[in-house]
């Protein structure tokens, strides 16, 4: 905190309110009620509910389709950070290491961080339109008849490919920013000592870069968890039923479709506890970044 | 260990703008040389050139007998210490320090051995299992020493290693790096921009300006042979006093005196007269004197520098302490330690000056 | 060394191939007429449908109640971009100035309470939200969109870590100079964070209209339609459709694109200081 500080009675409070108020009803407020709606049954014809103890939580761990959906959720978890990172390091490498004409090809490769999720879903999906799509006329010659929003793992295919296509703007601009803050004559002495770059970027390069890799992976894995959800609306439409979606989504389509509000809930409190480790494990590691170097 | 010459080395940027101008250089191997200048002189592009960092526009760059100008920093067989260390932050010193080693297959066994002793010879040796944001600015300054110093290479290059220490640091580290250099005997290259470092520092100097080479000579030379008054306002403190004066025949004039000497002067017109603050003194009875106005003093302790005014021309002296100071002195000088430079600051030899000399109290106004 | 160059430029540009191409063929595709695309495909060429499938998707009276247009939708989105910035950044701003520069008995509790709304994010108490929404009676309405997203802690992180930043020295100074705290937030702080909020102001704008979840919940009334709401209206008619409306909803794509696109490419700079010196 500031050495200095003011001792203001009031200011602060008044300072706060309109932040708090507005988080104390809209996310307190709401999210009291998702955890007390978790352990309640809601009668099916509207009349009421009843208390059910922990048996939302039970049936919706043990339920196979649940399980499916949470095995698909944490695979394409994996599979989007893995890309993202890979594809975002190696074209910030790449753009860290050419000089002409690097705010040209920065320019282009940030631009489709501005592309909401729906859009990249839209376009997305008439990339993969069984009529039109480029996509499914180029694997057909292949001999892959792809039928996007009707097959499951063809839909996942094409989910993973738009969630990383949206997705690799982002890391490519924090693997940038971490190249170029290491220090340019580190990168010299290393140039001096190393005559290979692989070499030298697998020793230098990348060990200082592991505190950025480290922050991307949780961002990465928070946004295939949760930011994805409008592009599984777009791709999948309305027939979740037998199409790859994420838990997300089923916490949505089980409340709103199936208004089923107790399961719901329930899992809605299973995803905040998810979300409590990942954040706890970013700023663990923030934390040990701000000492780094 | 080997020579390095440089020849006719140009470094040009877009633009037409020539930071380093066709420099030439010849480095015998086991020597000391300081590069030293203000601020965008060009040392450093010099030395980087040197290094590989920077390639090379024009000229040829020998380290050994080898043409360098297109091999790899790698492959030069040098070592850089740099200005704010360029140590890995997330090895440890000891790794630091083998990496280099390390990637030229050195075998293990070689490579302790040589850690080990530079560590002996750095005081590194309860360091070498730390990361460096757990040392000192000093000893960081060390480790990056010590992996200079493992690569036993032809030749090392310093960067202004000690421009980021603290001043007491920076004048013990000096002496240490000047020892371990005659101890190890490799030829080295250093910049700095502080002109004590390179008097302290060097077996010959290389005062830059501009990005041309304006002396290349030892200390001692530079400081009593300055070849312009670029090198002799730069080096020795305080700087040289530089003011104007005329030559007319055998009379040179320094308002309001003037010195009429027994011999001819083989120039003629607007001179400037160099003198060293301490060769100025208080004058006896008969000697030749600047009459002097006495405007403010500082006392080091050792001397006191005494500031004024000669006719209107701003001058230093370099007394003894106990000198008995008034607002109007007259400031002994010996015209046989004058240095004389003509209207584009080069050095002129004027022997005429070192002939028997009679002084006369008024100038006579000389047209130039 | 000439050689790793080229091989460099190569990737990039494949890079960028891929990153673009997917835009540039929605714009020129949108060009083509629905049964055009229908049959050969998505198109790299321009058609000769732009002024008027984009008159159309602009400005066609479309919807149940025949008032929404391309139009009407381009300017709820920028009503929801536009607020959600404003508002996340008078919000966090004056929060993270209490937090920063102010010692009081309950700052940590302020932090915490702060702090814990990254737990859950929107998506997961979607339906308690809308509960509490048409309880207070703020479905379809403007302020029911922006007011909740505003209930989340990254502005107020974003500031917090830019005036811990900021050196003591300048509140010492301020205070021999008889500044209290109001005035030293005016007259100091606010000049010193102009491009602090500008990196902010973008980010959340880009944010604001980009929303999808939400203002699917919340209106229900066309004349509240973002365009990403249109969006997904377009592909519940596709449902059944003979010839779904290819250019149009190309065309609509492109419209919903544009906005963000322009701020983040002519902003970049700023953008991407916002991004990185932040978001740690």
């Amino acid at each position: 905190m500031k050495r200095v500080q003011f001792d203001s009675r009031f200011l602060p409070y008044l300072l706060l309110l309109p932040q708090l108020s507005i988080v104390a009803i809209f996310f307190y407020w709401p999210a009291a009620q998702a955890i007390r709606s978790s352990f309640y049954i809601e009668d099916p014809f509207g009349f009421g509910a009843s208390f059910a103890g922990l048996s939302n939580y039970t049936d919706i761990l043990t339920s196979p389709e649940y399980q499916r959906v949470a095995l698909f959720t944490f695979g394409f978890a994996l599979v989007v950070t893995f890309l993202v990172l890979a594809i975002g390091l190696t074209l910030a490498v790449k753009a860290d290491a050419v000089i002409r004409g690097q705010s040209a090809y920065k320019t282009i490769l940030i631009v489709v961080y501005a592309i909401a999720p729906p859009v990249a879903g839209l376009i997305g999906s008439m990339f993969f339109d069984q009529h039109i799509g480029p996509f499914v006329k180029f694997v057909a010659l292949f001999g892959w008849d792809m039928k996007v929003g009707l097959n499951y793992y063809d839909t996942a295919f094409a989910l993973t490919v738009i969630a990383v296509w949206n997705q690799i703007p982002y890391n490519f601009i924090f693997f940038l920013s971490g190249l170029q803050g290491i220090p340019t004559s580190v990168r010299e002495a290393a140039v001096l000592d190393c005559r290979s770059g692989p070499r030298r970027f697998f020793t230098v390069i990348l060990p200082l870069l592991t505190p950025t890799a480290f922050f991307l992976l949780v961002i990465n894995m928070t946004y295939s968890l949760f930011d994805t959800f409008a592009l599984i609306d777009v791709i999948v439409k309305d027939k979740p039923a037998d199409n790859p979606i994420t838990l997300v989504y089923k916490v949505y389509a089980d409340g709103f479709r199936g208004n089923d509000i107790g399961s719901s809930s329930a899992q809605s409190v299973i995803l905040m506890v998810v979300v409590l480790v990942l954040t706890l494990i970013q700023f663990r590691f923030i934390e040990r970044r701000v000492h780094y170097g | 260990m080997a020579s390095i010459d440089i020849n006719q080395v140009s470094k040009l940027y877009d633009g037409g703008v020539k930071a380093v101008n066709a420099v030439d250089i010849q480095i015998a191997d086991g020597e000391f040389i300081v590069l030293v200048g203000p601020s965008g002189c060009g040392k450093s592009t010099l030395l980087r050139m040197v290094a590989g960092l920077e390639s090379i526009s024009e000229g040829v760059v020998r380290i050994g007998d080898r043409v360098v100008n297109t091999v790899e920093p790698a492959d030069r067989d040098i070592a850089m210490v740099f200005q704010n260390y360029a140590l890995y932050p997330h090895m440890t010193v000891r790794q630091n320090m083998a990496y280099g080693l390390k990637n030229r297959k050195t075998p293990k066994a070689e490579i302790d051995a040589r850690v080990d002793e530079a560590a002996r010879m750095l005081e590194l040796q309860p360091y070498l299992d730390r990361r460096p944001r757990a040392l000192s600015g000093g000893q960081r300054q060390r480790v990056a020493m010590g992996r200079a110093i493992v690569r036993k290479p032809a030749a090392f290059l310093f960067d202004e290693p000690l421009s980021n220490l603290d001043a007491k640091l920076r004048v013990s580290m000096r002496v240490e790096i000047r020892k371990l250099q005659r101890r190890l005997g490799t030829t080295s290259i250093y910049v700095t921009h502080d002109q004590l470092e390179a008097m302290t520092l060097a077996d010959r100097l290389v005062v830059l300006n501009g990005g041309r080479i304006e002396q290349i000579g030892t200390p001692l030379e530079v400081y009593h042979t300055p070849a312009s008054t670029f090198v002799a306002s730069f080096i020795g403190s305080p700087a040289m006093n530089l003011i104007t004066g005329h030559i007319d025949g055998n009379r040179l004039a320094i308002w309001p005196v003037g010195f009429t000497f027994d011999d001819e002067a083989a120039y003629r017109g607007e001179v400037t007269v160099g003198l060293r603050a301490e060769d100025l003194t208080v004058a006896a009875p008969g000697q030749p004197y600047l009459p002097f106005r006495v405007d403010y003093v500082e006392e080091l302790g050792a001397v006191r520098l005494v500031h004024g005014f000669v006719g209107d021309q701003a001058l230093c002296a370099s007394l003894p302490v106990a000198t008995a100071l008034s607002g109007e002195m007259r400031l002994g000088v010996d015209p046989q330690k004058f240095h004389f430079f003509d209207r584009e600051g080069r050095r002129l030899a004027l022997p005429f000056a070192k002939a028997r000399m009679t002084f006369g109290a008024e100038a006579a106004t000389v047209s130039a | 060394m000439y050689k790793t160059k080229f091989f460099d430029h190569v990737i990039l540009i494949v890079g960028c191939l891929l990153m673009l191409a997917p835009i540039i063929v929605a714009f020129t595709t949108s060009t083509h007429s629905a049964p055009e695309i229908h049959q050969k495909g998505l198109m790299l060429s321009l058609g000769d449908n732009f002024g008027e499938t984009y008159h159309k998707v602009l400005f066609a009276q479309t919807g149940f109640n025949g008032t929404v247009t391309g139009l009407s939708m381009m300017l709820n989105s920028l009503i929801l971009g536009l607020g959600f910035a404003c508002g996340k950044i008078v919000l966090s701003m004056l929060a993270a100035y209490a937090i920063v520069y102010f010692r009081f008995r309950f700052a940590t509790l302020a932090f915490w309470m702060i702090f814990t709304t990254l737990l859950l994010p929107l998506e997961v108490r979607i339906m308690p939200s809308y509960q509490v929404m048409s309880e207070l009676h703020l479905l379809n309405t403007y302020t029911g969109l922006i007011l909740p997203l505003l209930a989340s802690a990254t502005g107020t992180f974003f500031f917090r870590q830019f005036f811990k930043s900021v050196p003591e020295e300048l509140l010492e100074a301020a205070r021999i100079d008889g500044a209290g705290p109001v005035k030293f937030f005016i007259d100091i702080l606010l000049p010193l964070s102009r491009s602090m909020i500008a990196a902010v102001f973008i980010i959340m704008f880009v944010y604001g209209w980009n929303q999808y979840l939400w203002p699917i919940l919340m209106t229900t009334d066309e004349s509240f339609f973002t365009l990403m709401r249109g969006i997904k209206q377009i592909l519940q008619v596709w449902v059944g459709a003979q010839i779904p409306d290819y250019n149009e909803a190309f065309a609509m794509a492109v419209l919903a694109m544009l906005p963000p696109v322009l701020i983040v490419v002519v902003f970049q700079s700023w953008f991407i200081k916002g991004l990185t010196e932040t978001d740690k």
